[in-house]
């Protein structure tokens, strides 16, 4: 039986996979490359891989020249960091100028659980939802974040890409094909739709599973593009049933629940929605799994909110 | 290789071609950075017209120098310069910052032939500069780099940042010019942030760093000469310059950084440099 690999690990195997044999293809680190896992890549190709050292605006601002030669900058630090520090890059020259730096943020949401609230990722889907043009995407398991970094190359956009610190639930066989801008059914319901992205998507298929003994169908979809959004599977699912749920770690405010909302609400849908991630609070350090139950992120608090909606319904 | 004096004053006329263009300009939009575009002149047209290797026919020819204005409010003049090298015609800098012409307020790649990277967010030039540098030597190009910067820029801590990495990939094919005006947007530097011993700031940084006056054209070519020689280290030049340079009321002023030019002071403007008002 294969070992399971944190995402991590599966990123940096994906880099050295896709990114060996192809000159166009550089990585960039800040000094947090044994964390990130691109320093995998850097002990394979050397002569391709950038440690800036702790200057996130400089390496941020780098890429931008990598990429106006034709190269494909991956760019690697937590995702707090490049978030925030490197958001000026990414409008400046990603979005405005369309260049296709890959930013790559590692440990987002809780993943670095003990390091505390100053090293956990809770807006970053929504600060780069914000600007034009950024493809954004939360990796969800090995076999996904293995297609991020082939589609990554291929893809002729900025991008932002949510990654983890953590294991995931396997989602996926090998051979699955991925496209962006389109969710993936994970599992089909009547009931209630939960709309997952990243660790959600395998405790959302935990809880749908206690929902089931509850007696209610759960659709869980794997929403890993959160831009350009699946507008037409959230209207769908919408109509096919009766309450919507988003699940993230990440802030309310701004990631895949306020993008769901958006559809849901322009579209004058009128279903119950449930958007449950971090509450529009700072979090703090502890084990993982104590921070996912903290902040209502674990299979059996979202069942209970699935439930509640369910009953709006 | 010197100038001859033939070549300095051919390139001495453009630079006075283009001031006096550059306020006719500035004043007919009554918007634009004066200040700052007046003080690059000449370190621009040394570059475009004597020192670096474009080509206007074809703007992203992979042998070309790769030029970043990092100090992107000195669009104005970089645009002349662009239109007069043929990347665009020359008419489009009539419509500067009007809606609907390419010639955005600050510098785009995404619509002007002839910008290598936006700029404007100031202190992220130098950086950009550095990943194009690598890259080039990646593809053992020998094309070069070379970034312009404002001295109010060197507040912003990424050029610095950028400072240090351009030394430790011991970047000789990137080459740093300071426009060293003095003045910033609220006052001088020293007001504002004195940037103390800027050469030894510079050389202690790792780069070899290099003094001219930055409105002697003949002085500036030849200080780019002797840094492109320069080995295992990235080369800043720092340029003494003027800001509003050419046009006695704006020389020196802080508010002339940004300012509209008023009707009379166009004519008294002309007057200076020797143009039809």
């Amino acid at each position: 039986m294969k070992t399971q690999k944190t995402i991590r690990e599966a990123y940096g195997e994906a880099l050295i996979k896709y990114g060996k044999d192809d000159p166009r293809v550089v990585v960039m680190d800040a000094d947090v490359s044994s964390s990130t896992k691109s320093g995998m890549f850097g002990a394979a190709c050397p002569e391709r891989f950038f440690n800036v050292g702790i200057a996130e605006a400089n390496m941020t601002a780098m890429a931008a020249g990598f990429a106006a030669e034709g190269k494909i900058p991956f760019v690697n630090t937590f995702a707090v960091f490049l978030a925030t520090t490197g958001s000026l890059a990414m409008r400046t020259f990603g979005g405005y100028a369309g260049l296709p730096m890959k930013f790559m943020g590692a440990y987002s949401g809780m993943s670095d659980a003990y390091d505390g609230a100053t090293h956990h990722s809770i807006e970053d889907l929504s600060i780069m939802r914000a600007i034009p043009n950024v493809v954004t995407m939360v990796a969800s398991d090995e076999v996904q974040t293995d297609w991020l970094v082939k589609n990554a190359i291929a893809t002729d956009s900025p991008m932002y890409i949510r990654l983890s610190r953590d294991k995931m639930k396997p989602l996926y066989l090998e051979n699955e094909t991925f496209e962006t801008g389109k969710g993936k059914v994970l599992r089909d319901g009547s009931d209630i739709t939960i709309f997952a992205c990243g660790m959600m998507c395998g405790i959302a298929l935990d809880a749908a599973a206690i929902l089931e003994n509850d007696g209610v169908s759960a659709r869980v979809v794997d929403m890993f593009t959160i831009k350009p959004l699946d507008r037409e599977l959230v209207l769908r699912c919408a109509r096919e049933t009766r309450a919507i749920i988003t699940a993230e770690e990440h802030n309310v405010i701004g990631g895949l629940g306020s993008a769901v909302a958006e559809v849901l609400a322009e579209a004058n849908m009128q279903v119950p929605l449930v958007r449950i991630g971090i509450e529009d609070r700072f979090t703090e350090t502890g084990a993982y799994g104590d921070l996912l139950a903290a902040h209502g992120l674990d299979a059996v608090s979202i069942a209970q909110k699935a439930m509640n909606a369910q009953l709006r319904a | 290789m010197a100038l001859s004096s033939q070549r300095r004053e051919e390139l001495e006329a453009l630079c006075q071609k283009f001031r006096i263009d550059l306020i006719r300009q500035l004043h007919a939009v009554q918007t634009g950075h004066p200040g700052g575009s007046l003080s690059v002149c000449e370190i621009l047209t040394a570059l475009y017209f004597e020192k670096a290797n474009t080509n206007p026919a074809s703007p992203r020819d992979p042998s070309r120098d790769r030029i970043i204005l990092s100090k992107g409010h000195a669009a104005p003049m970089l645009y002349r310069v662009l239109g007069e090298k043929g990347f665009f015609p020359l008419d489009d800098f009539a419509k500067l910052r009007q809606y609907g012409c390419h010639l955005q307020g600050h510098p785009c790649s995404a619509h002007t032939p002839g910008v290598e990277i936006p700029s404007g967010p100031l202190g992220l030039g130098l950086s950009a500069g550095i990943g194009m540098a690598l890259s080039l030597r990646l593809d053992r190009n020998p094309a070069r780099v070379y970034v312009v910067l404002g001295d109010g820029e060197l507040n912003e801590g990424g050029v610095w940042e950028a400072a240090m990495c351009a030394a430790k990939y011991k970047l000789d094919n990137l080459l740093a010019i300071v426009d060293y005006n003095h003045v910033q947007l609220d006052g001088t530097s020293d007001a504002i942030m004195p940037l103390g011993d800027l050469a030894a700031k510079w050389r202690a940084f790792g780069w070899e760093t290099l003094p001219c006056d930055g409105h002697d054209i003949s002085a500036l070519c030849e200080t780019i000469d002797a840094a492109r020689k320069i080995k295992a280290k990235p080369s800043v030049i720092i340029a003494e310059s003027v800001k509003g340079k050419g046009v006695p009321f704006m020389e020196g002023k802080n508010t002339w950084h940004g300012n509209p030019i008023g009707k009379e002071q166009f004519a008294e403007a002309m007057v200076a440099l020797g143009g039809m008002a």
